[in-house]
């Protein structure tokens, strides 16, 4: 049998404001637990919220970058369940008037076609804290210092129809909220979470029963539970029996997934308007006001990447898709005036290193500048480009502030001094009485194939730090000599 | 209203109720129920709901850091904490 | 000195005829004596009082004058006080101490005022008896067989046994106006939105105002004046000017046009309370008011409305109290589930727990439109009678109770008979219009009380209309029979 997939996201997304939706506690990840809970966010008796503007602003952006209508009136409500990371017993969001109307993202796929997903809305909520599960003598520890962070989450339509679908638009909108500015992308530290909905049908079938699978925090868990998911619904199907509408949560670690809970168990949410909260009233011009502040989009930024740069498409694309990599890209490319360098480099090595220890851009130990520095001295001749990667290595283990102080700390400086390299190619000469005298009594077009023994040689004697078109010429020289 | 219903709803709200008690909850709530029932009779076919007594729009904050770290007086009124934390029986996802 | 007025007090201590340590001393004489018969006060808080009005006395050697400057006061326990237990009335928070003040309390403080201690209530301002709270029934001073009304009690209670001059209240369906009616006090709801809500427990957020319970109009105008900030911290708080609402209690009574709606004078009202209510607006008839009957023709849905957007939105409010952050945890939970349901259970008393499963019911999938949304379209048909009343009137006037108060236990468990109580105070709320009962007469040698109901922030106007009346009647200056 033919199954056809059907995908829907829910993304939330955490504004990147400095103090929280409802309250002036920090924002800022990673401090001592319930430093930054506050009385409000402790959801103290007799405390209120205060709205935050900024992160109005920050919706209104990014409904605007998807050409959304921004709710005029924008009401928030109470979603009431008891859970100990919901100080309050509800969580302050939005459901019949949220702040970001319809809207639609284009997103580009390997074999080169593009496809619009809709978007549903995007509504404004708060973050709930955290519960963490190491044994306080059989009890868990809530640390509330998240709860209160605005987040928005963004709702799709069931357009994708496969994992690389999905992983392309949780990329393009990494990209979009990035590139405003009103999120970190920081995918480690929670600052975007996913929630898919994945349903299997016979082609041109009645939609079939969707699950969940909750809190995907990196495009490679998505693509994974994705899979595992499909595979699941369709041997279930196969064999004979049926989905269940429920929840599951996917372990990246344990490559498995497991039901959270069923249908029947789900919560009567008892939404209403939160009284203790008036209409937002968004008129036209604050509209017009964000949108003249709006910062370069991923796609417009794309095209400047090929015109300015000189960039192929596809370096363009990848390079300017988020804000983090285009930033970087162009204080590299600012430092070497060299674009295509740069771009090789941030998709070769840095990308690759940063692959292999699940790093985003924005947590890279090599800085733009540092690796400014490591191509520059490339271009200069300091270093070969073989010498290049293991100041870039050295760099990323920390063990020199910039390529400078590496080369000349490990002595890494290519040897180009004519004497020097002279006497080397001299002892190599003369301890290899064999290869001089093949090289000699060879057709003389083969004879620039057999210089690549000396070569080698002489790059081994200077643990790499001979400049190899030094090391060619004088071999060149030497050799004739000999003949 | 019937005791299971009334079961529910403890649940959600998450109240016990002991069976001793069952008959006499579910008597008064639908004592409650049937008096606000007189609204089914009420015309309100047009009539925006009121949500709020004030006709006025949501004031908002600057984003700033505002609220200093009180952890100590915060937790200092809990029931259970260890490092900073609050303990509750153990969360199963 | 309990007899004198907050004005006479105050007058009193800038004269220097006594300093506000001996008038706190006085006051809490009093307290220790005599509240063991009302149960009035919660919590006393000697000490600091004491602290309080020697600092007051300094200040005014100092050269600071300001109304209230060593005046007692005593606070409802609704009210967050930083450092001393504010209970709500509930075992959830019996051993509650907040870390911040609730608004009002900063203002009262900021004013120089004595704080005596925190007032007894029912249990999170449910109840219109003062027999819901945790801390025991609380009686009133005219009759102890009686209760005070609710859920102001303590404050009512204390204020008309003159262990405190003034107190401040809550009125969330009548909780200010009919422990006033009942104990022979003026008791002022004002607009909502023009008094700080921050720090004082929610119950139901969209009908929640504080307020305050005192003899007279002067002197509910004079702690008014503290009372109404601009609080940036309650986003509901109203940014309009501030008044000063002792300027206008001269105002002229004669031009001015009073509403009488028929509805408030039907079928549940006691036949002697309205012949009181009826004698004391002839009374501004004399005065020069004219008097107009008037209709408030959804008047009966009033409190079944009530009832569906008050419980839904305390089912939410109370929800924050769970045994994890503060307040009560029962012992030995056995996991989450356990902890939350029997911390609930055990800490909550019977009216608050009908109340929540009210709300949940009324929230819940396939009955919101039914209750909630039906609910708030009559909240919109309430408040649409009051705008058109007031085109014709400048106030309105009625009945604040529909019977003198009654003996404790007399509604039994019957909480339909205890919400009917507030049956011509809700509407009140429901529009966020203010109220303002003041004593118009005995019933069984027991007070009763006249409510006039005003415009959005005609406060001004409410207490004037009060103050003449005042001027020409001594209901307000009467003593509950036998108290020092």
């Amino acid at each position: 049998m033919t199954w056809e997939t059907v995908i829907g996201l829910e993304v939330h997304v955490q504004l990147a404001t400095k103090s929280k939706l409802f309250s002036g506690a920090s924002t800022a990840f990673g401090s001592e637990p319930n430093t930054q809970a506050c009385a409000v966010d402790l959801a103290m008796p007799g405390t209120l919220p205060l709205a935050n503007e900024q992160a109005f602003r920050y919706a209104t952006m990014f409904g605007l970058a998807i050409n959304a209508d921004i709710g005029k009136e924008s009401v928030f409500e109470r979603k009431n369940y008891f859970y100990p990371d919901l100080p309050k017993g509800y969580q302050t969001t939005q459901l019949e008037k949220p702040i970001v109307g319809p809207g639609e993202v284009e997103i580009a796929l390997a074999d080169g076609s593009t496809k619009a997903i809709r978007i549903h809305h995007a509504h404004l909520e708060e973050d709930a804290g955290k519960s963490l599960h190491e044994d306080f003598h059989g009890m868990s520890g809530i640390d509330l210092n998240r709860a209160g962070t605005p987040l928005i989450e963004v709702v799709t339509e069931p357009d994708m129809s496969n994992a690389e679908e999905a992983v392309a638009f949780a990329k393009k909108l990494h990209g979009l909220v990035t590139s405003l500015g009103i999120c970190d992308g920081e995918m480690s530290q929670g600052s975007m979470r996913f929630d898919v909905n994945i349903s299997v049908r016979q082609p041109g079938g009645e939609l079939g029963t969707r699950t969940e699978t909750k809190n995907l925090n990196s495009f490679k868990f998505m693509e994974e539970a994705i899979a595992l998911e499909v595979e699941r619904q369709i041997d279930v199907l196969e064999s004979g029996g049926s989905i269940q509408q429920e929840t599951r949560l996917y372990d990246g670690d344990k490559k498995r997934a497991r039901t959270m809970r069923s249908k029947e168990e789900a919560n009567d949410y008892r939404y209403f308007p939160c009284p203790d909260l008036l209409p937002v009233i968004i008129d036209d011009e604050y509209i017009e006001s964000v949108r003249a502040q709006m910062p370069e989009l991923p796609e417009a930024r794309k095209a400047r990447f090929a015109s300015e740069y000189g960039l192929n498409d596809y370096d363009a694309g990848i390079l300017a898709g988020d804000l983090a990599t285009s930033q970087y890209f162009e204080i590299l490319t600012q430092r070497t005036t060299d674009a295509k360098q740069s771009a090789n480099w941030i998709m070769g090595e840095l990308s690759a290193k940063l692959n292999s220890e699940e790093k985003s851009i924005g947590q890279s130990p090599v800085s733009a500048e540092q690796l400014a520095g490591v191509i520059e001295r490339t271009k200069d001749g300091t270093i070969s480009s073989k010498i290049a990667k293991q100041v870039f290595e050295a760099l990323w283990q920390g063990e020199g502030d910039s390529a400078d102080a590496v080369i000349e700390a490990k002595g890494l400086k290519q040897v180009s001094d004519t004497s020097a390299l002279e006497k080397m190619a001299e002892e190599v000469i003369a301890n290899s009485p064999k290869q001089v005298d093949n090289y000699k009594n060879a057709d003389p077009e083969k004879r620039p194939k057999m210089l690549g023994y000396f070569v080698g040689q002489i790059m081994k004697a200077s643990k790499g730090q001979a400049n190899p078109q030094a090391v060619n010429e004088i071999l060149l020289k030497k050799l004739d000599e000999l003949l | 209203m019937d005791p299971a219903e009334i079961h529910k709803l403890a649940n959600l709200a998450k109240i016990e109720i002991d069976d001793s008690h069952i008959a006499e909850v579910t008597a008064r709530i639908s004592d409650v129920l049937a008096l606000v029932d007189q609204l089914q009779a009420a015309d309100t076919r047009g009539v925006t709901p009121m949500a709020h007594p004030l006709d006025a729009v949501q004031r908002l904050r600057t984003d700033e850091v505002s609220e200093p770290n009180r952890r100590e007086d915060f937790q200092a009124i809990a029931p259970e904490t260890q490092e900073g934390l609050y303990l509750v029986p153990k969360v199963i996802d | 000195m309990h007899h004198l007025s907050i004005a006479e007090l105050a007058k009193g201590l800038r004269a220097k005829t006594f300093s506000s340590v001996e008038l706190t001393e006085h006051f809490l004489q009093r307290i220790k004596r005599l509240d063991g018969e009302f149960n009035s006060f919660v919590t006393v808080t000697e000490q600091e009082a004491l602290a309080q009005a020697k600092a007051a006395d300094a200040a005014r050697a100092a050269g600071k004058d300001t109304p209230l400057l060593g005046v007692p006061i005593a606070h409802k326990d609704i009210f967050c006080t930083q450092g001393v237990r504010t209970s709500c009335g509930s075992r959830m928070l019996e051993n509650f101490v907040p870390p911040y003040d609730a608004t009002i309390v900063d203002n009262y403080q900021q004013a120089g005022a004595v704080v005596l201690g925190k007032l007894n209530m029912d249990e999170f301002a449910m109840g219109s008896s003062n027999e819901t709270s945790y801390f025991g029934a609380v009686k009133n001073p005219w009759d102890t067989r009686c209760v005070p009304g609710g859920s102001s009690g303590g404050s009512a209670a204390a204020v008309a046994a003159r262990l405190t001059p003034g107190a401040t209240a809550s009125d969330t369906g009548g909780s200010i106006r009919q422990p006033a009616s009942h104990c022979g006090l003026t008791g002022l709801k004002p607009t909502y939105g023009r008094v700080s809500r921050y720090g004082m427990i929610a119950f139901a957020s969209s009908l929640d105002q504080a307020g305050v319970l005192t003899h007279s109009a002067l002197d509910a105008a004079i702690m008014l004046n503290t009372l109404v900030s601009f609080d940036p911290l309650d986003s509901t708080s109203v940014d309009a000017p501030l008044e000063d609402y002792t300027a206008d209690l001269g105002r002229d009574v004669a031009g001015m046009t009073i509403g009488v709606p028929q509805e408030y004078f039907g079928d549940g009202l006691n036949v002697e309370v309205a012949a009181k209510v009826q004698e004391a607006i002839d009374e501004f008839a004399k005065m020069g008011a004219n008097i107009k009957e008037i209709s408030l023709p959804h008047s009966e849905l009033a409190v079944p409305a009530y009832y569906v957007i008050a419980p839904a939105e305390c089912s939410a409010n109370l929800s924050r109290f769970d045994g994890v952050r503060y307040g009560y945890r029962c012992d030995n939970p056995k996991d989450l589930e356990d902890l939350y349901k029997r911390s609930r259970s055990e800490a909550f008393g019977d009216e608050v727990i009908r109340r929540i499963l009210v709300g949940t019911y009324a929230l819940s999938a396939g009955y919101f439109d039914a209750y909630y949304k039906k609910a708030q379209q009559v909240r919109r048909l309430i408040k649409q009678d009051f705008d058109q009343a007031f085109a014709d009137v400048d106030v309105i006037m009625g009945p604040t109770c529909p019977s003198p108060a009654f003996k404790l236990g007399a509604k039994g468990t019957d909480p339909v008979a205890m919400y009917l109580e507030d049956i011509y105070t809700i509407a009140t709320n429901l529009a966020g219009l203010p109220g303002l009962s003041i004593p118009c007469g005995l019933v069984e040698n027991k007070p009763v009380g006249l409510q006039l109901i005003g415009p959005a922030f005609a406060e001004q106007r409410l207490l004037g209309l009060a103050h003449q009346f005042q001027n020409t009647t001594d209901f307000h200056t009467l003593t509950a029979p036998g108290l020092e």
